[in-house]
Order: structure tokens, then sequence, then C-alpha cells
């Protein structure tokens, strides 16, 4: 089974304060990981690798730092490191981020591609079912477990209240939850032999025929950040040393208080 | 290492062995020095890592990278317990040293290769009650037989990783006669009958790693499990120990930045006199001495390691950087617990128990003073 991971490289805090004059986050000082659920997503396709005797590629969008994720995917079992990198593809919103992942998969061969459910930058969780879009090949997002099944794929897919089993024809895209797979940690010689591979460069010139370049980069995205801000901290709660029964009847009243019921 | 930075590589492979300290070690550490038993459930998740073959060669099973690489592992894991530095140090640099360098190709591969793969955990020795730093002291024996094999016979004292371990490299004297120059190195298997392992003996800190008594009696070794040639055993054990020292160098500044990285979270939160104590200029002048003293050590022990790797004259900068790393991890733990007050002195907070580890340091593998015999003797003093 042919498998392709994409991953992006993340601040390693949720913490992270926005520059208000750009809208950004202000990544100085901030150390950089791979982002948590696809970092699951490479253990998944590390499993499906070992169970299919499979081969799997990991791909990343990013500045050429993001070189180190990529490394590091090796160093857990990765076959090949993709990265995706141009100052073309700068700015890009979800769509146009979209656009460019699925440019440079269409250079692969490929089962199963599987991405994170979302990052914990941007929390927006679009990417990878946009990808599947843009590629026109099905989709199962919020994967909690994955079996192969012939040629097919059988998911668990989490909801917040129930589970859906589906069962999906290859060529297909998971998201992953981070729930999907604990990832196993780096081995010092996969380390070693990270570093002696090469990670695959791709860029605009690379790609430019894969999609329409109006779909990347800043002016490409259909979207922007209006504006962003730090929630401001509600006040204190009130904190009632009452019995059940008081408690529940106190509750009501402010419920109805606020023509909530 | 390219100037005074490390690689891309060793960087990497130093937040391995961060993350893997902080996630699979730090939360068993106290419970692992309390009931002074080592987790065997953590051997096997770093050898699954492969973490005791680091600077070996692939060709034996290895994991291909540097001394200096294993330098990092050893500060790594030592910062949240230095139990687990010794139990990897006396594998890698002791027991497997010895094979990798005087084993022939034979006893590479049948011999190296479970140990430096993740299959087979090693100890070292050579200790005896009546031999320490006068190491040609040895008394245990090795009497040929009549078809040329070892017949062992002898007591060895403080054997690290004995409780554990699957395979012993044992000093024995083939010519009584001769003294040091008698002695010849023997790799054994735990399974030989005569082989005894005793309880761990009660120490003072790293309690956790296994630390014994060994009793060979009549333990029937064949001869191709001799190293190198009979009389050169003394050789190869210096020659271990002298590479061991970078590791406990590597070690001892583990245990003092980790209780340096304890003491900046503390000093943060404690307040007396109406502000957090890192206000004032004691705590920071405290704290800046220590932290100076430690990169010194560091860059002391990144400097043997690399005169290793790249097969210079090691001996004496391994000697000096264990000297003044153990050194400065007492220092610096007595300082840590000392900005701790009465907390410090607590076991709830780990800068005790990284004291107690501390002392060791300066004691095996050579003490303080086999160091200052070994590199005045370098001096030509």
């Amino acid at each position: 089974m042919k498998i392709v991971v994409c991953i992006k490289q993340v601040p390693d805090t949720t913490e992270v304060k926005l520059d208000p004059k750009t809208n950004t986050l202000i990544r100085d000082g901030v150390p950089s990981i791979i982002n948590p659920d696809d970092k699951a997503g490479i253990e998944a396709a590390l499993r499906l690798k070992e169970q299919t005797n499979g081969h799997v590629t990991v791909v990343c969008m990013g500045p050429g730092q993001a070189d180190v994720a990529l490394r590091e995917a090796l160093a857990m079992g990765c076959d090949e490191a993709i990265l995706l990198s141009d100052r073309a593809f700068g700015g890009s919103d979800t769509y146009a981020t979209a656009t460019v992942i699925a440019g440079g998969l269409k250079t692969l061969d490929y089962d199963v591609i599987i991405t994170g459910r979302q990052a914990i930058d941007g929390d927006t969780a679009q990417v990878g079912p946009q990808i599947a879009e843009q590629l026109h090949i099905p989709q199962v997002s919020y994967a909690e477990e994955l079996k192969v099944d012939g040629d097919s794929l059988i998911v668990k897919r989490q909801f917040e209240d129930r589970y859906q089993m589906i069962k999906v024809h290859t060529p297909c895209l998971i998201t992953a939850l981070s729930e999907l797979a604990k990832p196993r940690y780096m081995t010092v010689s996969g380390i070693v032999d990270a570093y002696e591979k090469e990670v695959k460069v791709l860029g605009f010139e690379d790609l430019k025929n894969n999609f329409d370049p109006a779909n990347i980069g800043l002016k490409g995205s259909p979207t922007n950040v209006y504006k962003s801000f730090t929630k401001q901290a509600k006040g204190a709660g009130t904190i009632l040393n009452v019995t059940p029964d008081e408690a529940v009847q106190a509750i009501m009243d402010k419920l109805i208080e606020k023509h909530i019921i | 290492m390219e100037g005074f930075k490390l690689t891309k590589t060793q960087e990497l492979q130093k937040e391995l062995f961060r993350k893997f300290a902080e996630e699979e070690i730090k939360p068993i550490a106290k419970e692992m020095d309390e009931s002074e038993e080592y987790s065997m459930d953590l051997i096997q998740k770093m050898q699954k890592c492969h973490f005791f073959g680091i600077p070996y060669s692939r060709e034996y099973g290895g994991a291909g990278a540097d001394v200096l690489t294993y330098t990092l592992a050893m500060e790594e894991l030592s910062k949240v317990d230095a139990s687990t530095g010794i139990t990897l140090s006396v594998h890698t640099s002791l027991c497997c040293s010895c094979i990798n360098d005087f084993g022939t190709e034979e006893q590479k591969q049948t011999l190296l290769r479970p140990l430096v793969d993740g299959s087979k955990i090693g100890c070292f020795g050579l200790t005896e009650a009546n031999a320490g730093t006068d190491a040609g002291g040895v008394q245990t024996t090795a009497d040929k037989d009549e078809n040329g094999d070892y017949i062992i016979n002898g007591q060895k004292m403080f054997t690290t990783n004995s409780g554990f371990a699957d395979t012993f490299v044992v000093f024995a004297l083939t010519d009584k006669s001769q003294g040091s120059r008698g002695m010849s190195a023997f790799v054994l298997d735990r399974t030989m009958p005569g082989i005894t392992v005793s309880d761990n003996i009660e120490r003072m800190g790293i309690r956790a790693a296994s630390n014994c008594s060994v009793n060979y009696e009549n333990v029937h070794v064949p001869k191709d499990r001799l190293l190198g040639r009979e009389g050169q055993g003394y050789k190869i054990a210096m020659g271990a120990l002298a590479g061991g020292r970078i590791g406990i160098g590597a070690q001892s500044v583990g245990i003092a930045q980790g209780a340096i990285n304890e003491v900046l979270k503390y000093v943060k939160e404690r307040k007396q006199f109406g502000r957090t104590i890192n206000k004032f200029q004691n705590t920071q002048f405290k704290l800046a001495e220590m932290q100076t003293k430690v990169d010194a050590a560091r860059l002391m022990v990144w400097r043997a390691a690399n005169a290793k790797d790249n097969h210079e004259n090691y001996a004496p900068l391994a000697a000096m950087c264990k000297l003044f790393a153990s050194d400065v991890a007492n220092e610096v733990t007595r300082g840590c617990v000392q900005l701790m007050g009465g907390y410090g002195y607590c076991r709830e907070y780990p800068v005790e128990r990284a004291m107690r580890d501390a002392k060791i340091t300066e004691i095996y593998e050579g003490t303080s003073e086999a160091m200052k015999m070994v590199i005045s003797g370098a001096m030509k003093v």
C-alpha cells in the first residue's frame, strides 16, 4: 500500500501571542513541532505500512525550516520526504494551501492520504477535506480507528455522541484524530538515516502545471484574516454554598432571568 | 560537532533523548529510587529506540551514531534520572567497548550484536573487594583446563547492571605470577553454571541502578570467549574505563543541569519577603555561577567526545572532563538544595535525589584522585 502523510510544522504551544498589527502568530522563540494530529497520522501510516508491506511518503508545505519536521518523520520510519516550499506559496489560506498540496500530491502515486484533523495553530480542520475535494477522491474525517480490508479501509469516525463505521475505497483521504495512534519515538539509528536521505524540495516552477497559479499564495486566497484578538477573560463566577436542591433552584432562576429557558 | 555547535543530526538526537526522558523516565524516577529497582519495561522502551547501541557500527547492529551523540543521551537521561545514565553507561562504554575494541570479527557478530541491537544488556566485572583504584590487585582466577577452556573462580564487587544483565565482561588472572600483566578479559553469559548474583547493594544514591556482588564458582568458559590475548586484560579494562569517563562526565553535567532546571521553576514561584525569590540578587548570582560551571563542564565533555570520535588521544581529556564535571555536579546540586531551602531537602522535589546521586560521579569509573593520576601522568609531571 502506498501511503502519503501530510504534516504541518506548528509552534509548540497553544499559548502563543498574536501580533496585533499583522494579526499573525508571533513565532519567535517558540520551538516548532509536528502538529499533534498529523503526528498521529504518521503513526497510523507507519502501522499501515507494516501491515501491508507498504511505503510512506511524508509531505509538508512550509518554509525551509520545516525540513526538521520531515527529518523527524523520516526518523520515525517514513521512507521518503517532500517539502513544498516557495515564496509564491506564502500567505496561503486553507483553500490556497490545499491547492498547493494537492498540486504536490499529483506528482505521487498513492492509495491512501492521511492528514491530521486540524492544526493547533489555525484550528480550521479544512485543509485535509479540501485536498480530497481537489483530488476528487473520497474522504473520511475524524478517524479514530483504521483497518485495512482488501482494497478498502474501514474507518471508525468520531462524533460528539456517536461513531460511524465507514468502509471507503482507495484511493481516499483520511483525517486523523490524535486518538487514532500514539506516535512512536524516533530511533537513534532512524535519525542517523534521516539526515543521510534527501528531502525533495518542490517549488512553484515544479508544480505550476498542477494547479491554477491564480489560486495559490496570498493573492489566490479567497479568505483573509480581518481581525484577530485575544479573548478577554470573563469575570469571576459565583460560588453558592447551598444544598443541592437550592442549587438547582438558583441555577433555574438564573437561566429564566437570562431568558435562556 | 562543528565549532562549539551541535550538528542538525545531533540536535534532533538530543531532542529525542530529552522528550523520552521527560515522558518515560521522569514520571517513574522517584518511584524507582525508592523501590531501589530499575524498570525492565523502561529498558525495553530504550532498547526499542536503539539507545543501547548508540556509538556502534551498523555492521554489528549498532545505531551508527557518534560518541558525542552518546554523551547527549547520557546528559539528557541523567537530567531526570542518574540511575538511567549509569545503566546505559556501563552497558555501552564499559561492556560493549571491550568487545568492540578487542573482539574478533566472529565475537563481534555473536557477542556484540545482541548487545547493541537492543536484545541484551551487558555489565563489566573488574572491581573486587580488595581491588578498587588498585585494579591490578584483582584476585579472580581463570585456569586453563585440558581442552584449553577456562575455569573462572572469584568474586566481583559493585558490578553495575549485574542484577539483570545477560552478558558479563569479566577480568581474571590467567597468570597469577604476572600481576596485572597476567590479567585477561572474558565474555560470560549469565546462564553459565556457577555464576551467582547477590541482592542489590544498599547505596546512598543512584539507588534504582542495579549494583550487586557477583560470585564465580568454577564457571566453565569456552576458549572462544577470551577477548584479545591472554595478559591483555588490564589494558582492555583501562581502555574501556578511559572512554567510560566521557559518559560519566556527561552524566555529571546532566545531574547538575537537571537540578538547575528544577530550581529555575521553583525560584519563580517561591515567595519570601513579599516577592518571588528569583528577584533576589543572591538567587540570580548563584544560578549564574552554577550555569557557567555546568556549561564549562559540558564543553569539556564535548571536547573529549570529539577527540574520541576523531581517534585522537582522548584519555587525558576524558579524565579532565570527569574530574571537573563530577566536582561541578556535587557543588551545583548542593547549591540547588540550598536555594530551595527546606523544600530542597524534601524527597518531594527531585534535587534531593540529584544531590545524593551526584556523589558517585566522583567515585566510580575512576575516583577524582585516580583522574589526577591520569592527568598529571599525561602532563609528565
